[in-house]
């Protein structure tokens, strides 16, 4: 995945400690979406993305940051969410990203669900952290 | 302290109607809120209302799916009514498919369907 | 120091003869372009271009990259464009800006000192013949993405077949951005209709394979969220034949070979609904 550092400078910054820190990173999200100009379906699949991977974040991370901004590349527009939390990581990531794997209360479909509901999927785990980026582009 | 969503009873049925965003203490509450009141009303159906709801996250489907087999052990049967298309594609993609749960297109299909069900024609 | 001395020539030789070479400048291009363009619009945009290099030269010297040259390049990819929309070759484009060179040469080449900088300013031309290339082929790319999506917008038709019955015949190959197209117009035709059939057609879908399979069956497990019974009509016998033979599962989802026996299926779903409905209300 590029990298868009960059626009992590101009990001909207969601703390997120509590479940009602993650309803608030989804309107963060949407309002960008909106204002990007992305289809309203792209916009739907965005922020389910951001909840699902915001409930994780906070789930299994304790809580982190949540990072958004609006990205351009070749003459579309799009979303760049991040999510960064300091927990324990996820020890097998490969068999995390799979279809119902779950670690507990989830469905197992928080991250394999959420890589689908995007076009952009990164992550990147260990002991100081989980790190999670997207990007949703418009049509 | 976090807002409940209110469940109103008219006659046999419940009617939850969802009208904001919902944090996830908030879906677990209405969980145990419509399986109490399903008891204690002795009500034979439940429609809940998603229309106002712009995203369904794998949270709040499975609280879907779960309500209506709870609902159906105490004898009662869950119709949500009014997803918008592009929840509907979302969850499809998400790899949810609300096996189990009856739906309707709006609340007054909703309740016609209610009906057909207690007749024991659907 | 050659350099400097090609630019201070340069500039000079045209700031001199401005009136002179715009005039012959504009008389080869126009005779390329025979008339297909009137000679005071090519005089505006050839004046135009003309002073923008001179001053970007005068300012940053003959390199067509730097960033004095942006407005010169800002010009030639507006000239670029607006020759794309009127149906010029990108050939005849660039030969616009090439032809400043023919204008040059007999009063730059006339010495050794002369003859570099007409080779350096050909140069610099030719970078610039090069950028109107590239801004025609960007113009064309997208004209062919804007009109990619009128005719997806247009090759999907959603009608109401029915009270409460709405259907959309598919033509040509489904891939995944025109199934999200087809998908979503439906369902929201679902919604404003207050309909609760859907009907895809599929006759004039020349294969179906796992993808587009796949594609059906994510549009009616979402209609069937939504509260609405979506059928498959119109698979020909090799169809049916490929689907089984790929092994794909179609599960529950209602099939018929005809358009008219699936508008027959929904029709008497509805009625029967609706007789069940009057019972309810007795």
């Amino acid at each position: 995945m590029k990298d868009y550092g960059t626009a992590v400078a101009t990001a909207e910054t969601v703390e997120v400690t509590t479940s009602s820190d993650v309803v608030n990173a989804r309107q963060v999200v949407r309002t960008l979406a909106q204002r990007g100009g992305l289809p309203l379906v792209h916009q739907t699949k965005l922020v389910t993305a951001a909840s699902e991977l915001g409930r994780n974040m906070l789930i299994y991370g304790g809580g982190g940051v949540v990072r958004a901004a609006l990205v351009a590349d070749s003459g579309r527009s799009g979303v760049y969410v991040e999510f960064r939390d300091q927990g324990p990581g996820i020890p097998d990531i490969e068999t995390a990203m799979q279809d119902g794997w779950t670690s507990g209360s989830g469905l197992g479909l928080g991250l394999s669900g959420a890589k689908r509901l995007v076009d952009e999927f990164d992550i990147a785990t260990g002991e100081g952290g989980t790190t999670v980026r997207i990007v949703k582009w418009g049509r | 302290m976090t807002d409940r969503v209110p469940v109103l009873k008219i006659g046999e049925i419940l009617l939850v109607s969802i009208q904001f965003d919902l944090e996830d203490q908030t879906v677990l509450d209405l969980q145990e809120d419509l399986s109490n009141r399903i008891v204690a009303t002795g009500a034979k159906g439940v429609v809940i209302d998603i229309s106002a709801l712009e995203i369904v996250d794998s949270f709040v489907g499975r609280m879907l799916a779960t309500n209506a087999s709870i609902s159906r052990i105490l004898g009662a049967e869950t119709i949500v009514v009014g997803m918008r298309p592009a929840v509907a594609m979302t969850l499809v993609e998400l790899g949810l498919s609300l096996n189990g749960v009856r739906t309707a297109m709006n609340l007054e299909r909703g309740l016609k369907l209610l009906r057909r069900l207690a007749a024991g024609r659907a | 120091m050659a350099a400097e001395s090609s630019t201070h020539l340069l500039v000079e030789t045209l700031a001199a003869n401005r009136d002179t070479f715009l005039d012959q400048w504009i008389r080869v291009v126009g005779g390329d372009l025979q008339g297909r363009l009137s000679t005071a619009e090519l005089g505006r945009e050839l004046g135009e271009l003309y002073d923008s290099i001179l001053a970007a030269v005068t300012e940053g010297g003959l390199d067509g990259r730097a960033e004095q040259f942006d407005e010169a390049r800002s010009l030639l990819i507006e000239l670029s464009r607006s020759r794309a929309r009127q149906g010029f070759t990108p050939t005849e484009t660039a030969r616009s800006v090439f032809a400043l060179k023919e204008v040059l040469e007999p009063a730059l080449a006339t010495d050794e000192q002369g003859a570099r900088t007409y080779l350096q300013f050909a140069r610099l031309l030719d970078d610039l013949a090069l950028l109107t290339t590239e801004a025609y082929i960007r113009t064309r790319e997208e004209i062919i993405s804007s009109q990619a999506e009128q005719l997806l917008e247009l090759s999907t038709p959603v009608v109401k077949l029915w009270d409460g019955v709405v259907g959309v015949p598919l033509v040509g190959t489904l891939d995944s951005a025109r199934t999200q197209v087809v998908m979503e117009k439906l369902l929201q035709t679902l919604v404003d209709s207050d309909s609760t059939h859907a009907i895809i057609d599929i006759t004039g879908v020349p294969t179906v394979d796992t993808q587009v399979a796949q594609h059906l069956l994510k549009t009616v497990v979402a209609a069937r969220m939504m509260g609405a019974q979506c059928i498959i009509s119109g698979i020909r016998p090799q169809i049916a034949q490929t689907i089984v033979a790929l092994g794909i599962e179609f599960g529950d989802i209602p099939t018929n070979s005809s358009l008219a026996d699936a508008l027959r299926q929904a029709l008497t779903e509805i009625a029967r609904d609706a007789e069940d409905d009057v019972k309810g209300l007795l």
